[in-house]
């Protein structure tokens, strides 16, 4: 028993340095979220197309008094050619004079799905950005103070769940378009869709509020303000990003039915739901009207589901690898994760396997 | 530092913990300790899990609910100190935690983190930044850990970042809770050095929590034995350790075994002082 705990003893006050110097350097946090994120296909492919989509959507038919290169606005009514049928083709690849076809008047359905894209994809970024505002304060104020704050903020957190966005929504509706259309039907939207984020930050802000470095701050001396963001929040951002998303895919689908039933988007402005909803009754006769609105709301929530799902994977503390460089050719082996316990072992640090005490 | 007053005076402590609901019983945890550090010493304090030793260190910074007894810092009382005083207070008094994995943010470099204490006492960026550099030094890590991420460090490493950040206003007394039972045993023995070469240089005062005997042996001028809350020895770490009076220490003492290579030296060499002064290494041939 002595021979080795006396060779031990020899081994340890050796080393001038304390502890090996790790030579790789480190990556951010946000870097290491980045790299796994680009490795998640479906999360790549989903950004890229919906950016794709926006670039469609904005430069066709312009953006406000900014004019765009599609040749025909969603206001125009030109005269309907060929029974208003679609005269996009795919082989040889072949818009024509209206893509997408024409409704009963004429109007082109090219810059009206993209007109709708546009007040669509705004509509979901809105919502995005207010609920993620609301549901942060709220759920960040209840989870770090606890008592009567949190009770008071929870219970008006259950208020607003309990009220039904579609009934509310009906009677902003009716005065939405003295009120600004689309953005107080947007704002409307996002203050309704915050609460399932309070709670979410609030549990998160609950569990990180206990965490050792929370108290180190405090006794360092550290305001609640700086405990708050420069300590909580940044740890509890996972949750936040990849919730966000998944808001605004759902605040899409929102708009969808709310504009679908007639309590949306209301009439002067088009958006992907009411494109839908006006063309319903030509189902059989002109399909292409839904057709193509409909398959623009796939693609957006399904591309804004898959960021989500990639964010939420990149911010997996679980998920661990991620390929280091994709190089042409050179089969470089990964040295950081393999790095870390190769430093352990030189360090001598897991030499004394019979050592541990129990 | 024989006579000198204390600097931290426990007298009486009583803390109990509220229960689960409106109504439910309080968990008391410690009935009445009585306990004092004085300016540049170490007390250990010993126990077994759940003794409520931890809890003492946090009843003294502040975090643990305070029902009874008194506790004074410097010959002012500190027992229900309003937030403004805990503040003012965080100069003198600091902490080093037990897990370094977790009383670091994963994320803020560990520069701000070292900063944080000094800009909180109104120094300037500036300067903060300067003292940092000089803080790692003293800690002994290399100067650019202050702009890496805690996660690149190792936990012994880490443990010396929290150190770093524990001497940072140059406290009078720092509660160490555990603070090497995370780490493996050569690096326990590095960091329980850089304690020793601390209290050395700054004179700097150790209320050293922890269960693991050999490490309070090493570090503390004197024990003191918690067992259920309450103390049941306290003196010179010789005389504790040596000659416990008490059954619980006797027993405590006896269930410590010897394989950490730490303890091992501080034993021998201690057993060999013990031979030299003509004292009978009885108690050791327990162990």
């Amino acid at each position: 028993m002595t021979s080795p705990l006396s060779n031990m003893d020899e081994v340890s006050p050796a080393p001038a340095t304390p502890e090996p110097e790790e030579q790789v350097r480190g990556l951010s946090q946000g870097r290491i979220v980045f790299k796994r994120f680009m490795d998640h296909r479906g999360a790549v492919i989903g950004i890229i197309v919906f950016i794709l989509v926006l670039i469609l959507a904005v430069s066709s038919i312009g953006l406000g008094p900014i004019p765009g290169w599609w040749k025909f606005s969603y206001k125009e009514t030109p005269d309907i050619m060929n029974g208003g049928h679609p005269t996009l083709q795919l082989f040889p690849f072949h818009l024509g004079e209206h893509p997408f076809g024409q409704d009963r008047v004429g109007r082109d359905m090219f810059a009206m799905t993209m007109r709708g894209t546009q007040i669509s994809i705004s509509i979901m970024i809105i919502v995005g950005i207010v609920a993620a505002a609301i549901g942060i304060l709220i759920g960040a104020s209840s989870g770090f103070f606890r008592g009567k704050t949190e009770a008071i903020l929870m219970r008006f957190t259950d208020m607003i769940i309990i009220i039904p966005s579609l009934i509310a929504a009906a009677v902003i509706a009716k005065s939405s378009q003295h009120l600004g259309g689309i953005w107080f039907l947007a704002i409307f939207l996002g203050f309704v869709s915050w609460t399932g984020m309070a709670r979410l930050v609030r549990g998160d802000f609950l569990t990180l509020r206990e965490r050792e470095f929370v108290d180190a701050a405090r006794l360092a001396g550290a305001s609640n303000r700086r405990i708050i963001f420069k300590h909580i929040l940044p740890n509890a951002i996972g949750v936040i990003t990849v919730n966000t998303t998944l808001l605004m895919s759902s605040a899409i689908l929102t708009e969808t039915a709310l504009s679908y039933v007639g309590l949306g988007v209301q009439a002067p402005d088009i958006s992907l739901g009411k494109l839908i909803s006006d063309n319903q009754a030509a189902f059989s006769t002109r399909p292409w009207l839904f057709w193509w609105p409909g398959l623009f709301i796939v693609v957006i929530c399904l591309c804004v589901n898959f960021v989500g799902d990639g964010l939420r994977d990149a911010f997996d503390p679980r998920q661990k690898k991620f390929r280091l460089k994709k190089d042409k050719g050179d089969q470089r082996v990964a040295p950081a994760p393999l790095e870390s316990p190769i430093d352990d072992a030189l360090d001598g640090t897991s030499e004394a396997p019979g050592a541990g005490r129990p | 530092m024989t006579t000198t007053t204390p600097l931290l005076a426990v007298h009486d402590l009583h803390v109990a913990y509220p229960g689960k609901g409106l109504r439910a019983p309080r968990t008391e945890v410690l009935h009445g300790v009585d306990l004092d550090v004085r300016p540049g010493e170490t007390l250990g304090l010993v126990g077994e899990s759940g003794s409520g030793k931890t809890t003492i260190g946090r009843a003294v910074l502040g975090l643990a609910p305070v029902t009874g007894g008194s506790i004074t810092f410097d010959g002012v009382d500190i027992t229900n100190a309003s937030r403004r005083h805990r503040r003012e207070l965080s100069r003198s008094m600091q902490v080093v935690f037990q897990d370094p994995y977790t009383s670091l943010n994963p994320s803020l470099l560990v520069g701000d983190t070292l900063a944080e204490p000094l800009v909180a006492h109104g120094r300037s960026a500036h300067d903060a930044r300067a003292e940092v550099a000089g803080l790692l030094d003293r800690v002994g890590l290399p100067r650019d850990a202050a702009r890496r991420l805690p996660r690149e460090f190792s936990g012994g490493q880490r443990q010396r970042v929290a150190i770093a950040r524990a001497l940072a206003v140059r406290p009078r007394l720092i509660v160490c809770d555990e603070p090497v039972s995370a780490l493996d045993l050569t690096t326990q023995a590095k960091v329980l050095e850089l304690f020793l070469e601390l209290q050395r240089d700054l004179g700097v005062a150790y209320l050293f929590v922890s269960h693991d005997l050999a490490v309070v042996r090493y570090l503390s001028h004197r024990v003191a034995v918690i067992h259920d809350g309450r103390i049941v020895e306290t003196g010179p770490t010789r005389d504790v350790t040596e000659h416990p009076t008490d059954p619980y220490t006797q027993r405590l003492l006896l269930s410590a075994p010897v394989a950490d290579p730490a303890a091992q030296r501080a034993r021998r060499e201690r057993l060999a002082a013990v031979r030299a002064s003509s004292g009978s290494p009885s108690s050791e041939a327990a162990a």
